[in-house]
């Protein structure tokens, strides 16, 4: 690690850390309804939102009604993403003239833009119109994110309140998310990345006159282009750039731990992520609001060092992996090396594992990216996971395969981090022989059924949807790297699903029936088979007394417990997976390393 | 339960037009108006007259030019209509066959010059779109497009320099070599 590369890391840590608390604290009074600087502008809109749609924002809703309230939200959103996408042909803002998209296409992006997961099967700037990524993916990036902070605030009501029947009203909850969190913070990220020169326009994409008109005539060095170029010997003179609004969408997929894309090549491409500051605004917004909504947790449930332990221990984990990615990658690759290729760091070059890197980027950009993207559920990607080293592309696996939960998505993150607080207390209890407590709430029977639910639904898709993957013909030809690398890009995809991630090793061919309805439903499984499991306890938890604290009960903001909870998502993480991760990447990386 | 279903539409319809047409357009209102060649996608050259954009790579293969990172997209190279990485796993042989190919092709285009070459050179970016290479890539490449230009390898040298960017603020990034700039720069088009 160079002193630049920790310079880099160290300001971006420290750069999230001062943003998070005061967002975090906005945030708590924007969910309790206090007093904030926004609400002489947007309360207005706020009111006739609920006034329109006959909604009265104070009703408070069990649990079980805010989840219908929130499945048939949710359900809705999905149909009018594939609705969009059936029938983009014959709709307006679609200057490219791209046809309507397949049912299974459609339907797996329905899906994942509804549960915040945005997997792309497909490439945007060849499949979408200017119109369904506005009016489809925009507004599910929007209305999802909104989603998963929603569950979390219902959650944090369950600690707050004592014999109590509701836990808040979704309604209320998922426009005050936008109206005051998302849509502002968007608004403003977006055209900061505008100035650096990300494409904001509804023009059609332009073409220009390439400099070297046409092919090489010097049959030597035509040689370097045959390696790229399939089939196609006409002579290429223009080049077309696809554009188009992109910035606006590219804020809020980073701001909502979406990550789904405007191009293909996510945050990679230079029109969506331009310049070491646009990688540096787009990296903060990853991890924004789920380090901030730890703020949100303590500042609501009354004791902000209850705050501080969560995010203490999501840091902690996150900073570790981070630094084993960026070294790994540095490390570059043995293959390469044997062929004379220069891989060491100087002042002219960042070196390393470049396959799949941008320049501007290097390798620490590469690797601080990588790995948040994959702690936060995001999936936003600014280099192509696929052609990491095996175990420098090991990590982001595992960080998804941890629950997304060291920071995770928006909302979802902190919710299953705190499931795990309740295993954790459990597991505490159990050792000391007392009935476990969190934050003055009896942990029993119920609670641990539900966590274990949570827990157990993502590690049987993940690995059920696995084996499956590799026992059938439709999943295995869709591998692109031969050997232990492809059973990587299998095993990722259904973590990337189940995480509701929606990063890939992207050499899958996953844009298939098979792929599409199978990663679909496990989506669906890993989103909504926590979401009603975590508003059960929720309801359960706003139902019970507070017990006081005695010398007896276990304090849960003090690092011990910080270490206690980090073991246990790491135990369970590492039990889960390890056999299904020795398979792939370790089994390449162990190839690779004999090589000579 | 079914009388969600009410408010779920309604509420959907609501933010649907505020977040699916408003926002956009009101964030594309003020792209256009503070930054509009960013917002259009940075191009060089006059409105009439495009010389391609500043952000997006092209494909280079002439000895007289210097060349970008090679680019993973189809059916050719720097595709600005469809960007894509190779996502070709580190020991996938294809890998290893297509950085030996273009190691040959530097050094065919370059005999006498057996350093080795530094390894932005000789792998495909992430975009396929990559504007840049390395500064230790531009200078490997400065003797062949001096030769080629008949040129003294000093004054390449100095426009290398020229079109070299620092890390931004001196922190963030990487140091890196516009490639396109530098090229039409050569060919003394750019003012």
């Amino acid at each position: 690690m160079t002193a630049n590369g920790l310079l880099q890391i160290t300001l971006y840590f420290v750069v999230l850390l001062l943003l998070a608390k005061p967002l975090g604290i906005y945030m708590a009074a924007v969910y309790e309804n206090r007093p904030v600087f926004l609400k002489r502008i947007v309360a207005t809109l706020e009111v006739g939102f609920y006034r329109l749609s006959g909604v009265k924002p104070e009703q408070e809703m069990r649990w079980s009604e805010y989840a219908a309230a929130l499945l048939w939200f949710n359900l809705f959103g999905g149909l009018a993403v594939f609705a969009l996408q059936m029938l983009q042909a014959y709709l307006p803002l679609n200057p490219q003239q791209l046809g309507n998209v397949t049912v299974d296409s459609a339907f797996n992006t329905a899906v994942s833009f509804a549960t915040n997961t945005n997997w792309q099967g497909y490439g945007g700037e060849t499949t979408m119109s200017y119109l369904t990524q506005m009016l489809g993916l925009s507004v599910q990036n929007f209305v999802s994110a909104a989603t998963g902070m929603a569950v979390l605030i219902a959650m944090i009501r369950g600690f707050q309140r004592t014999h109590a029947d509701g836990i808040g009203n979704f309604w209320a909850d998922l426009t005050r998310g936008i109206l005051y969190i998302l849509l502002p913070l968007s608004f403003v990220l977006a055209l900061m990345l505008v100035g650096q020169g990300v494409v904001q326009t509804f023009k059609p994409y332009p073409t220009v006159p390439l400099v070297e008109q046409g092919r090489a005539d010097n049959a030597v060095l035509s040689a370097i282009d045959e390696l790229s170029v399939s089939g196609n010997e006409d002579q290429v003179l223009t080049q077309t750039l696809a554009v188009g609004p992109a910035a606006s969408q590219i804020a809020i997929k980073q701001l909502g731990t979406n990550g789904g894309g405007f191009f293909n090549a996510n945050s990679a491409h230079p029109f969506e992520n331009p310049t070491p500051l646009s990688n540096f605004l787009e990296m903060l917004a990853i991890l924004l609001i789920p380090a901030a909504l730890c703020h949100t947790f303590g500042t609501m449930v009354g004791d902000p060092r209850q705050g501080w332990a969560i995010l203490a221990a999501m840091t902690l984990v996150l900073l570790s992996l981070l630094f084993i990615t960026a070294g790994l990658e540095q490390g570059g690759n043995p293959a390469l090396a044997a062929l004379g290729v220069e891989q060491s760091v100087s002042a002219d070059q960042s070196g390393g594992n470049m396959e799949g890197k941008e320049t501007r980027f290097g390798i620490v950009n590469s690797a601080i990216w990588a790995t948040a993207t994959t702690a936060a559920s995001n999936g936003s990607v600014n280099s192509m996971h696929d052609s990491y080293t095996p175990l420098g592309g090991l990590i982001p696996m595992w960080l998804i395969q941890l629950g997304e939960v060291i920071f995770g998505g928006v909302g979802s993150g902190l919710y299953g981090m705190l499931i795990f607080a309740l295993i954790a207390v459990f597991v505490a209890g159990l050792m000391i022989g007392r009935t476990p407590e969190y934050l003055g709430k009896k942990i029993e029977a119920f609670e641990i059924k539900m966590a274990a639910i949570v827990i157990l639904i993502p590690a049987f898709f993940i690995l059920g949807g696995t084996a499956l993957t590799v026992m059938v013909e439709a999943g295995k030809t869709a591998v692109a790297n031969p050997g232990a690398h492809g059973f990587s890009e299998i095993l990722y995809a259904f973590s990337s699903a189940a995480g509701n991630n929606g990063s890939a090793f992207a050499g899958l061919s996953a844009n298939s029936p098979f792929y599409n309805i199978a990663l679909a439903v496990t989506m669906l499984a890993g989103r909504y088979g926590i979401i009603i499991p975590v508003l059960a306890i929720a309801g359960s938890l706003a139902a019970k007394k507070t017990v006081p604290t005695t010398v007896g009960t276990l304090p849960t903001h003090t690092p011990l417990f910080v270490m206690l909870l980090i073991g246990t998502v790491i135990l369970v993480g590492a039990l889960t997976f390890v056999p299904a991760l020795a398979l792939g990447p370790v089994v390449e990386h162990l190839i690779m390393s004999t090589v000579p | 339960m079914i009388k969600h279903i009410k408010p779920a539409l309604l509420m959907l319809l609501f933010f649907t037009v505020l977040t699916g047409i408003v926002y956009p357009l009101a964030v594309t209102l003020f792209a256009q108006t503070l930054f509009p060649n960013q917002a259009n996608g940075s191009l060089l050259g006059s409105d009439d007259q495009p010389l391609g954009s500043e952000l997006i790579g092209q494909a280079f293969t002439r000895s007289e030019y210097f060349w970008g990172r090679p680019s993973a997209t189809s059916p050719a190279p720097y595709n600005g209509g469809a960007s894509s990485g190779s996502n070709q796993g580190p020991i996938n042989p294809a890998l290893t066959d297509a950085v030996q190919a273009r190691i040959k092709a530097l050094r065919d285009a370059d005999p006498g010059h057996s350093e080795a070459v530094p390894v932005d050179l000789v792998t495909a970016s992430a975009s396929g779109l990559d504007p840049h290479i390395s500064p230790a890539a531009a200078a490997y490449q400065v003797s062949r497009v001096a030769l080629a230009r008949h040129m003294p390898v000093d004054s390449v040298h100095e426009l290398v320099d020229c079109y070299t960017e620092a890390r931004q603020w001196g922190v963030l990034g990487e140091p890196r070599v516009n490639v396109l700039k530098l090229n039409l720069a050569l060919d003394q088009r750019l003012k």
